[in-house]
């Protein structure tokens, strides 16, 4: 440390601002770090970017909700501007959210904004999810942050659900009741926690309360907490880039931060605030003056979820929870087991799907690290068709999904399709089954399909559409070869193949490493190779386009 | 950190992988940067700084119509709907115009304008081997330092001391749970324990009692108890134990299993509206079929049959309320429901 005084003379007035600060702070080593550094640009990254411009304009919108919703389930008479509830007996938890919607300016907007932009929330980071995983950009080194997006994507529809039950109106407090009867199902404690978390008998009157500190304060503060370990993990590992040329897994391809990609997702920013504005200014959602306060005793047919909790309220529809007929022998999912009641025709439809779907989800890049015994550093993703069994597996938990999610809506399919309700229950049954093995096979096919055409085109070059002539009388259309350039991204991709079980340290093929060669086999023994210089060569020697293409023309 | 204004080629590797046969492409390189209509034509760079130019001036215009229909539009205790519509679609539009103006300005901005040429960055590994060696030096040295691994007596007795740690928290939390057993058996249709009286059914939500001599064939009524609505606490809660749907068959279309005789009169029975499998009320009486269905799951009971499951996840029928009729010609309840109402768990046998 030196007292002397710094002899640097900032030559602007710009420069003595930031001189003075950093002789403060030591900032310049951040704007050396960040200042230049590359960004890969693809469209499909930006899904990430929606899903945190979302959260920003969550934390705008819902701060200024705050300052006027009541979370107290206290009884009132409402005596506001919605003429036809005057006089309703309704907790001052609705009453304060038709005030919102009635009597404050900007109120009504800010709610449907608030509303509309989680709902892109949570669908920005399923999407990005997708992304992430049909490209396999999960792969080492970027696990745990894998982990921390899923964690992310739990947080985000725990965040939704208890923002959506605030209001206290109808909808959403039939959505509690359901919530509660899944409580109940759990063996044991189920009755306990039910009566802990709703502070007695349901509804009570203290839930709201609960899930408003919930809903402001904790999960908000996970999110957060969570979003910046994961852009501290971006920026760690660098972004990764798709496969072209000039990429590799060495070096990281793009955009410098400064000025051109900062400016591009700076604008992108507003671009989704604008897009949000305009949703929310001309498309009405959740509106709770149209439901009425909650009452145990009404319902409204055709009641929907928001949309990410679809599919857990599809499971439920699903699970039938009596097999056979009224007069024949009837199979009952609900049993009695040393005189307590285990309600499986609930607990299993809450559990077992989303325990399937997260677990996998979790667990999957360890899966397939080992596997493919492949512990090296991936930065260049996959093209979705480069990796055809990870790709039909990703499609098979898609569907296994959309079926589940589909289901949450079994009613109004067969109200807007004019089929029978049972029909489409039974069918989706079937699908619930059925559906990921059908979404296996033919996205693998697919997948290898789109492979082989890759090689075609990289050993033969791109179809013209000039048919011509030969001296001799054939026929014959002209091929037009690849650029370098555009050969590479078809031929570049890592193709591993199948490893064989390999013995271990004392010399022995164990009973884990022969399933792990099974899976192995299972994995990439139909795979389809990219292609090489030799076959290139060779298909050039055996092809006559390349004669044609250098004979003269005009003959 | 390559130079973001040079549009030379980048040296490029190939990609670190298993052996394929005949060999691997070598990698051209990032291909030629290839300049935009803007890089080589000054007037096509001049239209663009007016697009972006004008981009931002709209987003000043959406700003000011914001703070106009802001400030003209007062919303009160009086205010219409179509007050309420008006100015949150020029809010709301306002705001995207603001918002969009400045967001695809500035993308334009830096698309047309600003330099677009691809740079090439090493990668580091994210693990140093120095650091990590250093740091396993140093845990070692702080593991040694407390002597945990030569005093076992001290690690024994922590690990005791905290495991044993968090027991008053789970008799604390323990204890936050009422018995809920005893609250999920019983409703308000119980007879006064007192009194013996019985408990009369009433229209949801007025209150009014049901005369018998009312419920004609193929007729509902949404049912609660009577005194449900002087409740002072705790209604909402009473309610989502008790509602009752009430309904009129032709007495033999019934079929009533034995010791059930008494729980009906003259063709109205009275189920309990919360559904079995997790507690929605059953609202939907299709009166040709003799169905009962819930609108959120779709579980389907037969109302011929005492309420049996016959569609959907529910698994057991709906509770039945034994109903009579008093001196007046009142609908009574008979007594409380023999079973708890609403979704199963896990002691329900036991009350």
């Amino acid at each position: 440390m030196s007292n002397a005084a710094p002899t640097y003379q900032p030559p602007t007035k710009v420069g003595r601002i930031a001189d003075f600060v950093d002789q403060r702070t030591g900032l310049s080593a951040v704007t050396r770090e960040f200042g230049r550094k590359v960004f890969p640009d693809h469209w499909s990254f930006m899904f990430g970017e929606v899903a945190l411009y979302s959260f920003v304009i969550l934390l705008l919108s819902g701060t200024f909700l705050t300052f006027f919703f009541d979370p107290s389930m206290a009884e009132t008479h409402y005596n506001g501007a919605f003429v036809p509830m005057r006089g309703m007996e309704m907790s001052v938890a609705y009453q304060s959210s038709l005030h919102i919607s009635f009597e404050v300016r900007g109120g009504l907007f800010m709610r449907q904004l608030h509303h509309w932009a989680a709902l892109l929330f949570v669908a920005s980071m399923s999407v990005h999810m997708l992304r992430v995983f049909f490209t396999g950009a999960f792969r080492k080194p970027r696990e745990i942050n894998w982990v921390i997006g899923g964690v992310l994507l739990i947080m985000g529809m725990a965040e939704g659900f208890t923002g959506y039950s605030l209001p206290d109106d109808l909808l959403s407090g039939n959505g509690l009741r359901i919530i509660d009867g899944v409580i109940k199902s759990i063996p044991v404690i189920g009755t306990w926690i039910s009566f802990f978390l709703f502070g007695g008998e349901f509804p009570g009157s203290a839930i709201i309360g609960r899930l408003y500190v919930l809903h402001i304060l904790l999960i908000p503060a996970l999110i957060l907490g969570l979003v910046a370990l994961h852009l501290i993990f971006v920026v760690v590992h660098k972004h990764t880039q798709y496969p072209g040329p000039g990429r590799n897994d060495r070096n990281v391809v793009g955009y410098p931060l400064g000025p051109v990609y900062a400016a591009k997702a700076g604008g992108f920013f507003f671009i989704v605030f604008g897009v949000l504005a305009a949703i929310a200014a001309m498309f009405t959602i959740n509106p709770i003056w149209n439901y009425g306060p909650y009452d145990p005793s009404p319902v409204s047919a055709g009641t929907q979820p928001d949309w990410y909790i679809g599919w857990v309220d599809g499971a439920l529809r699903l699970m039938p929870g009596v097999i056979g007929d009224v007069e024949g022998y009837r199979q009952h999912f609900e049993f009695l087991i040393f005189g307590q009641t285990l309600t499986l025709n609930v607990l299993l439809p809450a559990l077992v799907p989303a325990g399937i779907v997260f677990t996998v989800l979790f667990t999957y890049p360890w899966i397939e690290r080992w596997i493919t015994k492949d512990n090296r550093e991936h930065h260049v993703l996959d093209r979705p068709r480069n990796a055809p069994t990870r790709t039909a597996i990703g499609m098979a938990g898609f569907t296994f999904y959309c079926v589940m999610w589909a289901a949450a809506a079994s009613d109004l399919i067969a109200t807007h399709f004019h089929v029978a309700l049972n029909d489409v229950t039974y069918w989706l049954r079937a699908l619930f089954f059925l559906g990921p093995i059908l979404a296996f096979t033919v996205t693998k096919r697919i997948a290898l399909g789109l492979q082989r055409k890759d090689r075609e085109i990289a050993l033969h070059g791109r179809e013209t559409g000039r048919i011509v002539r030969l001296p001799h009388g054939e026929f014959i259309e002209v091929h037009a070869p690849l650029s370098a350039y555009k050969r590479y991204r078809l031929v570049s991709f890592e193709s591993p193949e199948v490893l064989p079980a390999q013995p271990n340290a004392k010399g022995v093929v164990d009973r884990k490493e022969r399933r792990r060669a099974a899976l192995s086999k299972w994995f990439f023994e139909d795979r389809v190779a990219p292609v090489s210089p030799a076959e290139l060569e060779a298909a050039h020697a055996h092809g006559h386009h390349e004669a044609i293409e250098s004979a003269p023309s005009g003959h | 950190m390559g130079n973001p204004s040079d549009g030379a080629l980048q040296q490029g590797g190939t990609v670190a992988t298993a052996d394929q046969a005949g060999g691997r492409f070598e990698d051209p390189g990032i291909p030629p940067h290839r300049l935009r209509l803007a890089d080589t034509d000054p007037k096509a760079a001049k239209r663009a700084e007016r697009q972006v130019t004008a981009l931002f001036v709209i987003s000043v215009v959406g700003t000011v119509v914001f703070l106009v229909s802001y400030f003209a539009i007062e919303l009160g205790k009086d205010s219409s709907i179509d007050t309420i519509r008006t100015q949150n679609i020029l809010l709301g539009l306002s705001t995207a115009f603001a918002m969009l103006g400045i967001g695809t300005g500035i993308v334009h901005w830096a698309k047309a304008l600003m330099p677009d040429h691809e740079v090439s960055e090493a990668r580091h590994a994210v693990r140093s081997e120095d650091d990590r060696a250093a740091a396993v030096k140093i845990v070692d040295d702080i593991i040694e330092e407390t002597g945990i691994k030569r005093r076992p007596l001290i690690r024994n007795t922590l690990i005791g001391a905290l495991a044993l740690a968090p027991l008053p928290a789970l008799a604390v939390f323990g204890d936050l749970g009422p018995n809920a057993n005893d609250k999920l058996r019983h409703t308000m249709w119980a007879p006064n324990a007192q009194t013996g009286k019985k408990v009369r059914l009433t229209r949801d939500p007025d209150g009014t009692p049901i005369k018998a001599s009312d419920v004609t064939i193929g007729s509902a009524f949404h049912v609660i108890p009577e005194g449900l609505n002087d409740l002072k606490e705790g209604k909402l809660n009473a309610k989502a134990k008790a509602v009752v749907l009430l309904m009129r068959l032709n007495p033999d279309d019934l079929h009533i299993t034995p010791g059930r005789e008494s729980w009906s009169y003259n063709g109205i029975v009275a189920y309990s509206k919360i559904c079995t499998h997790v507690g929605c009320p059953v609202a939907l009486y299709e009166q040709q079929t003799h169905h009962l269905l819930c609108p959120c799951h779709q579980s389907t009971f037969d109302l011929t049959h005492e309420c049996q499951v016959i569609f959907g996840p529910a698994s057991r029928p709906l509770p039945q309320l034994p109903i009579e009729v008093d001196s007046d010609g009142y609908l009574v309840a008979t007594s409380d429901f023999h079973e708890p109402v609403g979704p199963s768990y896990w002691e329900r046998e036991y009350s």
